[in-house]
């Protein structure tokens, strides 16, 4: 039922469960003139991480970028026929695509080809309607949502983004919240780790930034300091 | 062939390089194309008007026939919410043109999940009509058509002929006083007229322009797609209709009695 796990994917290793799953933390989160992405940067094929450095965010157009989750090979495939059909849209409308013209064409790939095994986020900006996210989970459903979130890591931090997502918040704030969001995912999903990318898209244009190592949040939970031994550093 | 070649002759204007719309005449014409155009232009006038708010379409359909069931005969379509289009010549190519622009406007939206700019939708139906020119086993359409559409980039007026050219307007008439319409167009300003107005002026110019010997009698049909309209292309409201109709009548009878001096009252 599982892809041959000599693939290199962004899958865990064998479920006992037998289900999908999906090795990463992906979020998506709107704010009032932009949206922020955010991802882990591991990828596992089975125990071995084959790629501690990954660039999950893609890029589909100047203004619209694609967290991805699921299988590699079909993510990438898909982003690659949006963006081809995406560039022919925008030559000819001769203008920048809305990020729900961007997310319909996913859709149309998602839906159709059921056997695909992609857990995505759209999010972009566009002036008419300001930052935009839509949620693509497996299946092919096509969602706008104020925030989302994918992936295996996704499932620790639901309650994370309850308590924590307010309507108003600023873009640092914005981008505090999906950076300790997957700094918590990473804590406790094996599947998610490394450093964490964000891409943050406004009227201006994207920004990306990466974190790592020490600058990825520390989260401790109940226990103790590290002290300065390297080793005791989660990351 | 020979007969067929004599046929056209006689005809004159063509002279054999006319039979088919794949034939170029040797000063580089194609014959088929223009006389699609005449045939376009043989049915009663139409006008579209670009406003400040929107747009309007108005029709002068003429009534063929005592027995015709009023309003039953539509010269005026909605091919998506946000966009109109009325035609002129043979009208049961110009509802073949519509069916296509229906289908172009529902699978824009279903495939972008927004509604189709009106000048793509200009663009997609005017290479659809060139199509027709292209071939010889179809004719070219024998309709001409205005297409009125309401985006997020504002009001949009284009109109398509036989050969697939296509042009956006500010306003434009076709059909058979086209001309005389054409004039009395470019009397108004477009830089203030809002929707309302520019029904009672193309009431008023499609009264002018009718002609009372040579047509019996006419039908006036208007629609818009504008701010009023919620951005909606729909037919205008009764009442607004039957203002027109009066507004356009009083008009002319002022302009009856008022401007010729040889006239006797």
């Amino acid at each position: 039922r599982r892809a041959s796990s000599a693939v290199s994917s962004m899958q865990g290793g064998p479920d006992a469960s037998g289900g999908p799953h999906t090795g990463t933390t992906i979020v998506a989160v709107a704010y009032d003139g932009g949206v922020v992405l955010g991802a882990d940067s591991r990828v596992s094929t089975g125990a071995y991480v084959s790629n501690r450095a990954s660039n999950k965010i893609t890029n589909l157009c100047d203004n619209v970028f694609l967290c991805r989750s699921g299988s590699a090979a079909h993510t990438e495939a898909i982003s690659d026929y949006v963006r081809f059909y995406t560039s022919q849209h925008v030559s000819e409308t001769q203008q920048q695509p809305s990020v729900k013209s961007v997310a319909s064409i996913l859709y149309q790939m998602s839906y159709s080809n059921k056997g695909l095994m992609a857990a995505m986020i759209v999010a972009g900006y566009d002036p008419a309607s300001g930052g935009k996210v839509f949620g693509s989970p497996i299946g092919g459903t096509l969602v706008e949502m104020p925030w989302a979130i994918e992936g295996s890591g996704s499932t620790y931090i639901w309650s994370y983004f309850d308590d924590e997502y307010k309507e108003g918040l600023s873009r640092e704030e914005t981008e505090e919240l999906v950076l300790r969001g997957i700094a918590h995912a990473m804590a406790r999903d094996g599947s998610s780790g490394g450093l964490i990318r964000l891409v943050t898209v406004d009227k201006d244009g994207a920004t990306k930034r990466t974190v790592q190592g020490k600058d990825v949040p520390l989260i401790l939970g109940d226990m103790p300091e590290p002290g300065t031994n390297a080793a005791t550093v989660v990351w | 062939f020979f007969s067929l070649l004599l046929t056209s002759i006689m005809a004159g204007i063509g002279a054999g390089y006319d039979l088919y719309p794949t034939t170029f005449s040797p000063e580089g014409r194609l014959f088929q194309i223009e006389y699609a155009g005449k045939a376009a232009d043989a049915s009663g006038t139409a006008i579209g008007v670009r406003t400040v708010d929107g747009v309007v379409l108005g029709v002068e359909k003429l009534i063929r026939s005592k027995m015709l069931v009023k309003g039953s005969e539509k010269r005026i379509f909605t091919v998506a919410p946000h966009a109109g289009m009325a035609l002129t010549g043979l009208l049961a190519d110009g509802r073949q043109i519509v069916n296509s622009c229906r289908d172009e406007a529902q699978q824009y939206k279903r495939f972008y999940g927004q509604a189709i700019p009106g000048k793509m939708l200009n663009q997609r139906i005017s290479s659809y009509i060139q199509y027709f020119t292209l071939h010889d086993s179809v004719r070219p359409f024998g309709s001409s058509v205005i297409l009125a559409s309401y985006d997020k980039s504002g009001p949009g007026l284009y109109m398509i002929e036989p050969s697939g050219v296509s042009y956006g307007y500010r306003a434009v008439a076709i059909g058979q006083e086209k001309q005389v319409a054409k004039t009395e167009l470019e009397n108004l300003d477009f830089t203030t007229i809002t929707s309302r107005e520019a029904v009672m002026e193309i009431a008023k110019i499609i009264y002018k322009i009718h002609d009372d010997v040579k047509d019996k009698e006419f039908e006036l049909e208007l629609s818009w797609v504008c701010a009023e309209s919620n951005g909606k292309h729909e037919h205008i409201p009764e009442d607004l209709l039957a203002e027109a109709n009066k507004v356009g009548k009083q008009n002319l009878e002022a302009d009856q009695f008022g401007s010729d001096e040889e006239m006797e009252i």
